[in-house]
């Protein structure tokens, strides 16, 4: 490994942690910074809601005490969060309590990850396809026509549009299930009814999704396209007699790709946000719908665990992208 | 009249695209409804009670009523603009900071320079929602101005970045250098050189920044996090949510603010797509 590309790595490690560092201490500062105490207001909220009797409130004030020591000095109480994190320890939820918050977290990731993962997947694959064939000068009417439709689509919050999804399929034609990652009275075993129960439930978020982006990163792949098909290279590879199919794939979208995995690295953040919410929507059982109920019920601790969990995981994510970008870029390994 | 000449040459030399317009005037007419819609509709009609709940649009009830007996006609009306603001405030504040810290990172360089990249880079990578919740979770009691402010706090990392790659290309141009040469000072150079030529990028980031900012404050207000007590079209999202209107078939309760909502986004998009072409003519030449 050269040197070049080892104190790459070494820079992409450093914002990794950086990112990670940021996360939690926004996590950890921002509830000290305003005014009140946050989980005694939290407390406070759930007897006045009186949703959660069974609450033994003692408990959780001694749980939190003990977490926090909020009689400590700030940065006692700081090192103190980061040894917490550490040994996984992210606190207990108030609403199910004494289930803590990591053993939710891990319950709910599975879900979000495959979803978004392979949403994405399918969302930059056929968007870039689409994208560098809207730029090629021997594209049909056909798929040129579709690039309006593209631009509305990707105008449309994707939430929204996962909320005339389940309209369409769930309610009018009654095809696809509504909501839930599977059928309530299911059993979860690994047979093919349980997976095929698991995908009827995935399909339609994935398609909110998916069509949600395929046009963000079809605009995005024909500009990029349309300056590289200007470039002499094409030119000469074209008058060397090559295949219009190997001068499209290896010499047009090979090299228009590089800017692509680029605004990926940027546009997850967004994507994340959308699918957070996509997943509200279809009361997905991943950390989206986590967030959103633990929002609804106050559930201080698990707010805090999913925020950190999302960063965290995007930030991951991306250092793997920037661990892949040597393969398509030789000359970052050079 | 010079502003009617350059629009009619903008449009000979086909700098002004239909893009343009077309994005533009739906921005327009969406604001126009907002300022002329409250004279034909009563106000009471948006509150809880104010009508019979549950109808599906009809005559009396031009877009029906939701399930608290609210006409939605008039909550669309009073809850755009409360929208449109949130976006716009949050638009301001993020160019305004993008553009104090991309002058100050592009500008001066070194030290400051690399804090704010590396903050910025930071920041864009994450997602925007997480932090939000954390900090809109904590307000004690939400209104839409404090809401376009949570939001303006991470809408200005793109501006940033925009404006320091340009102040350094704009830098090194040869006018730049004859001014120094010429004795101005750091801040007339900034000011009646560099700035001038960091307009179009300004309006185009502008564009994105409400663009995004009305995105992120619409996902707060779906998860609930809104100021729940006004009028906005995410909220009138959420409530349709909370009542299940989807399922149980009310689709005139969550249909048309969709609709508004992506009016506002697809008249922004055009527009800002439009603007390219406006201050880059460069492009209009090769399409």
């Amino acid at each position: 490994m050269s040197r070049e590309l080892l104190s790459y790595f070494a820079k992409r490690f450093g914002q990794l942690l950086l990112i990670v560092f940021i996360a939690v201490s926004v996590n950890f500062l921002i509830p000290r910074l305003l005014p009140g105490d946050p989980v005694q207001t939290a407390i406070a909220k759930l007897q006045v809601s009186g949703a959660q009797q069974s609450v033994d409130v003692q408990a959780i004030t001694n749980a939190y005490r003990a977490k926090y020591g909020l009689d400590q000095p700030m940065l006692a109480q700081y090192i103190n969060y980061w040894r917490d994190l550490f040994h996984l320890d992210l606190g207990v939820s108030f609403a199910d309590f004494p289930e803590t918050v990591t053993t939710k977290l891990m319950n709910a990731l599975p879900w979000s990850l495959s979803l978004l993962a392979v949403a994405t997947l399918i969302a930059f694959t056929v968007g870039s396809v689409l994208g560098a064939l809207l730029a090629w000068p021997g594209t049909g009417r056909g798929i040129r026509a579709l690039v309006p439709g593209l631009m509305i689509l990707t105008s449309i919050p994707f939430y929204l549009l996962a909320i005339i999804l389940v309209y369409l399929f769930a309610v009018v034609w009654k095809i696809l299930p509504p909501a839930g990652g599977m059928d309530t009275t299911r059993i979860a075993r690994l047979d093919a009814g349980t997976v095929l129960d698991v995908l009827r439930h995935a399909l339609l978020p994935l398609l909110a999704i998916v069509l949600g982006n395929v046009g963000f990163w079809a605009l995005g792949m024909r500009s990029q396209m349309v300056s590289v098909l200007g470039e002499d290279y094409i030119t000469f590879a074209e008058a060397k007699g090559l295949s219009a199919w190997r001068v499209f794939f290896w010499y047009g979208m090979r090299n228009a790709m590089l800017s692509q995995v680029t605004a990926l690295a940027l546009a997850m953040g967004s994507v994340l946000s959308g699918a957070v919410l996509v997943e509200v929507i279809f009361n997905y059982p991943g950390l989206g719908s986590l967030l959103y109920a633990a929002i609804r019920g106050q559930d201080y601790f698990v707010i805090q665990g999913v925020v950190l969990m999302l960063i965290v995981a995007l930030a991951v994510l991306l250092f793997v992208v920037d661990l892949i970008y040597p393969l398509l870029d030789p000359r970052i390994r050079r | 009249m010079s502003a009617f000449a350059n629009l009619r040459r903008g449009l000979a030399e086909r700098r002004i695209s239909g893009t343009l317009i077309l994005g533009l005037s739906i921005l327009l007419l969406i604001v126009l409804i907002s300022v002329i819609g409250p004279l034909f509709v009563d106000a009471h009609n948006a509150t809880v009670g104010a009508v019979t709940p549950r109808r599906p649009p009809s005559a009396q009830f031009f877009l029906g009523t939701d399930s608290q007996g609210r006409d939605m006609l008039t909550l669309l009306i009073y809850g755009t603009p409360n929208t449109l603001k949130m976006g716009l405030i949050a638009g301001f504040i993020g160019v305004g900071l993008g553009l104090v810290f991309g002058l100050l990172a592009g500008n001066f360089g070194g030290i400051v320079d690399a804090v704010i990249r590396i903050i910025a880079d930071a920041l864009l990578t994450v997602p925007a929602i997480a932090i939000l919740v954390i900090i809109a979770g904590n307000v004690d009691r939400m209104t839409t101005n404090i809401m376009a402010l949570v939001v303006a706090s991470l809408s200005w990392m793109f501006t940033t970045r925009t404006i320091r790659a340009q102040v350094l290309t704009i830098r090194e141009r040869s006018y730049v250098e004859v001014a120094r040469v010429n004795g101005e000072g750091a801040l007339e150079i900034l000011f009646r050189e560099i700035m001038p030529n960091l307009l179009p990028f300004i309006v185009a980031s502008f564009v994105g920044t409400v663009g995004s900012a009305i995105l992120a404050v619409i996902g707060l207000e779906a998860l609930g996090l809104g100021a729940i007590e006004e009028t906005t079209l995410g909220n009138t999202i959420y409530w349709s949510q909370q009542s299940a209107a989807v399922l149980r078939g009310y689709w005139w309760w969550w249909g048309p603010p969709i609709v508004v909502i992506a009016l506002i986004f697809l008249g922004l998009f055009l527009t800002s797509v439009g603007f390219d072409r406006f201050a880059n003519p460069k492009l209009s030449r090769r399409a």
